[in-house]
């Protein structure tokens, strides 16, 4: 028993241990770091946006004290229409009752900065209640853009004595404005509404999901319930999956020489917008379905097939009701990618001004992505908090479009 | 013709059909001796319906094109058409106007000869579509007829309906084919017609880029279409300034999510990287236009740069990197996943550190679905746009310079195609050209990709 044992901790053990341990402890920090940016910068990133958003959706206006029933307006209750009531009261000279009332109390400085359109706003408030004429009333005016960049502390610096002096009066102040959300594009950043861009937005988006829904579900159906197995259906795989991983871009380019060729009429449409964004989505929703109808346990075939159903019945009664809730949550997510696309529409020319909310899918018409790239390009100041206020609905819909999807996911997974 | 009448139109006679086939179909069972024929009524009712809305959708849909065209035809021969140029741009904008006019859309400044021409076009479109209209109503009553011969207590209308299904399901499947030969046929097409005029040496080696959409067509200048510094742009940015911020926090964020991080942060945080791939590319580049653009070029201005640019390679890249991120980081999830818990005890087993399984072990087993990741994500970063178009320049740079302005592919793509030009012009067909370019590479790098991750995976299995 003369052999000694040695000691497994010698001390290089020991500290090729220590090393070792600090390497796994930097390594874990390493890990926990690169988690920490991703959502640090994610944070940042929505609350860049959301500061500069909030703005986004205030304008500066003037308080305005405009007497009525002492400028002798009237509106004949035959003009109950909104368009004529509203030349009615142009013809009788409210834009400059509007400009007298405020160089009155404002001052004629003060009253010079008042935005061209503020007349608009009294004679809406005017046609929604025919009453005010009646009564001495005090407005919220938009002011000019200078003057709100100068309110900005921002702008022309001969604006900013005046601007300070009218906010210490109380009579400027940035006032929420409802009309961002209900009026179009405009070249004024303090006209500019979101109204017009997101109606597009919808349409396209309805254009897109008559398309891209019922071709893709039935592409999945075929493809996963009767397609034998040949190189033909091979062919229609490897495309749907190649679709699928083609940049948004080149879809863009299908579209300006296929469907504007085809319908060289509907330039900047919903329509062809829709068109070109369901061929992207459908590769989406139908590796999405199959997955969705492949998870359809066999036994619920064969029991249909075995009281008698036809195969079409078996797919239609039986496994796409019960592979409905995985396709829509494809089709959701699919869709919000297509909301938030904007390369390809942009080389189908659907970036146009465009002050007139679109009335039909054959209107021209832009998209909420468009209109925050269109708007990134403009140098008013003012653009930039509307831009931000635009991506924050922008991204609002596409949170509300994922989280029903989740919710989808979490309420009707099956575990068979 | 509004496009929705005639569809209303078929909906409508679809479904009168439909109630009236039904109706007599249960008039047959109600006489049939047992109570039974052939197929339920649903059957004989769609049966009915089919043949009486797809017709007259199809004739639509031809119609629809045939009808743009005599209406320009008849418009053009209009006394009031012969005041217009002869061809070209010009002549395009008068008639789309007119178009616009007649359609009763606001035109802001109209052109007479447009106002002129609105009339016109009016009494063509709607003498064609009364034509439209009447023929569908013809069809449709050819359709309605044939279906309801046929309609007998021992008619299989069954079968009939379900083989018509049948045919939609696989015409809906040839949609892809049809999308992806239509891509290819495009482009192909555009390609080719680019080439004859520049020669393809020039595009693909030529160093400098300078189209001019002005230029006279007939005289394309092939050294002005040198693609070589648009291919280094968009490499430089999406394949490597990109990928060294996506790659690192991408395979780190998926480790510790798989390997470190308790079952709680992980249910938050996987989510929120998903957020950070779905938020629009246009807020990316909004983000990396207004903040990250101008924090580099202060930086650049700091550390004495002399004239950093405001648009820089690397603005779009790490923007764009950290895009990517949750794609790499969820392709080496899935792939880390993937290696089998006994590997990893085993190295466990021999005393090895959680890091030194992970880097010895799991990576290494992994590799090639990481890998099969990586080409994805930079597929899709070389595809990408709107990054690029609204942080990246137009200047066409072959430098290796972070800090300069660079452009790439995609930008150029649009900036050509969103510019004044007609089709026939060799800048134009570039953006084909380089469209061509960019769908090839991505497809070999997804098929690649896609390939290394399948021989992987089939390892384990």
């Amino acid at each position: 028993m003369s052999d000694r044992v040695q000691p497994t901790r010698t001390p290089a053990f020991e500290a090729r241990l220590k090393k070792r341990y600090a390497a796994e402890r930097r390594f874990k920090m390493l890990g926990l770091s690169a988690i920490v940016f991703s959502v640090a910068v994610l944070i940042f990133l929505l609350g860049n946006m959301t500061l500069n958003g909030l703005g986004g959706f205030q304008r500066a206006e003037m308080k305005v004290e405009i007497d009525l029933p002492e400028m002798g307006l009237s509106l004949p209750p035959s003009m109950q229409d909104a368009n004529t009531a509203a030349r009615a009261l142009e013809t009788q000279g409210l834009r400059d009752v509007v400009a007298f009332s405020a160089s009155e109390s404002l001052g004629d400085e003060a009253a010079q900065h008042l935005n061209a359109e503020a007349w608009r706003i009294v004679a809406q408030e005017i046609i929604a209640d025919p009453s005010l004429l009646q009564r001495e009333e005090t407005f919220w005016l938009p002011v000019t853009e200078d003057l709100a960049s100068a309110y900005a502390e921002d702008g022309q610096l001969a604006l900013q004595p005046l601007a300070r002096q009218l906010a210490e009066d109380g009579v400027l102040e940035d006032r929420f404005d409802p009309g961002f959300m209900t009026r179009a594009d405009a070249t004024d950043p303090q006209l500019v509404g979101i109204w017009g861009a997101l109606k597009g937005s919808i349409l396209t988006m309805i254009v897109t999901l008559l398309l891209a829904f019922p071709i893709g579900v039935l592409a999945a159906l075929y493809l996963e319930e009767y397609a034998p197995k040949n190189r033909w259906t091979d062919v229609i795989e490897v495309s749907i999956n190649n679709l699928a991983a083609v940049p948004s871009i080149i879809f863009g380019l299908l579209g300006l020489a296929v469907f504007l060729t085809i319908f060289p009429g509907y330039r900047s449409a919903p329509l062809i917008g829709g068109m070109t964004l369901a061929l992207m989505t459908m590769p989406v929703i139908v590796i999405s379905g199959r997955n969705a109808i492949k998870a359809v346990p066999p036994s619920i075939r064969d029991g249909a097939l075995a009281v008698g159903a036809s195969p079409v019945q078996v797919v239609f009664h039986h496994v796409l009701p019960l592979a409905l809730p995985g396709i829509l949550t494809g089709t959701i997510i699919g869709m919000a990618r297509a909301l938030g696309e904007t390369a390809p529409l942009l080389l189908i020319g659907m970036r146009a001004f465009i002050a007139t909310p679109p009335t039909g899918f054959t209107d021209n018409a832009t998209v909420l992505p468009m209109q925050i790239f269109l708007w990134s390009d403009e140098i008013d100041r003012g653009f930039v908090e509307r831009t931000s206020a635009a991506i924050i609905v922008l991204l609002i819909f596409l949170l509300l479009m994922n989280g029903l999807a989740i919710y989808l996911r979490n309420r009707f997974e099956k575990r068979w | 013709m509004s496009p929705v009448l005639p569809l209303l139109l078929a909906l409508g006679l679809g479904l009168a059909g439909w109630l009236v086939a039904r109706a007599r179909a249960w008039g047959f069972k109600r006489s049939a001796k047992d109570g039974r024929i052939a197929s339920l009524p649903t059957y004989h009712a769609w049966y009915a319906a089919l043949w009486i809305a797809v017709p007259v959708v199809l004739f639509y849909l031809l119609w629809d094109a045939v009808a743009g065209q005599l209406v320009i035809a008849h418009v053009l021969a209009s006394p009031e058409a012969q005041v217009l140029p002869d061809f070209g741009l010009r002549r395009d904008t008068i008639l789309n106007e007119a178009f616009a006019i007649a359609a009763g859309n606001d035109v802001r400044t109209p052109n007479p000869d447009a106002l002129a021409l609105a009339e016109p076009i009016r009494e063509a479109q709607s003498r064609y579509g009364m034509i439209g209209i009447v023929v569908s109503l013809l069809i449709a009553g050819a359709g309605a007829a044939w279906a309801f011969l046929r309609l007998k207590p021992d008619f299989t209308a069954r079968t009939r309906v379900e083989r018509l299904v049948l045919i939609g399901l696989l015409l809906a499947s040839l949609v892809a084919i049809l999308t992806t030969l239509g891509i290819f046929v495009t482009l192909v097409f555009e390609t080719v017609r680019f080439f004859g005029m520049v020669s393809p040496i020039d595009f693909l080696f030529g160093t400098q880029w300078n189209p001019d959409p002005m230029s006279n067509p007939d005289n394309p200048e092939g050294d002005r279409y040198g693609a070589i510094p648009l291919f280094w742009g968009t490499l430089f940015i999406g394949a490597i300034i990109a990928m060294i911020v996506a790659i690192p926090l991408g395979m780190m964020s998926a480790i510790y999510l798989t390997q470190y991080a308790p079952p709680k942060l992980r249910a938050w945080v996987k989510p929120a990287l998903e957020v950070l791939a779905g938020v629009p590319t246009v807020v990316y580049g909004y983000f990396a236009a207004l903040t990250i653009a101008p924090a580099i070029r202060d930086f650049g201005l700091s550390v004495g740069f002399a004239n950093p640019s405001s648009e820089s390679a690397l603005a779009a890249g790490l923007v764009m990197g950290v895009m990517i991120i949750p794609f790499v980081s969820s392709m080496a999830d899935d792939s880390i996943a993937a290696v089998p818990q006994a590997m990893r005890d085993g190295s466990l087993a021999m005393g090895a550190t959680t890091n030194e399984t992970i880097r010895r072990v799991l990576v290494p087993a992994a590799l090639p679905g990481i890998v099969g990741g990586v080409m994805l994500a930079i597929s899709r970063a070389i595809g990408e746009t709107m990054i690029v178009v609204m942080a990246a320049s137009t200047a066409a740079n072959l430098t290796a310079n972070p800090l300069e302005a660079m452009t790439t592919v995609t930008v150029q793509i649009v900036s050509l195609l969103t510019g004044e030009g007609s089709f026939d012009h060799p800048a134009t067909l570039a953006a084909f050209a380089l469209g061509f370019v960019l769908f090839m590479v991505t497809l070999v790098l997804n098929f690649i990709a896609l390939r290394v991750v399948k021989r992987f995976r089939e390892a384990y299995e």
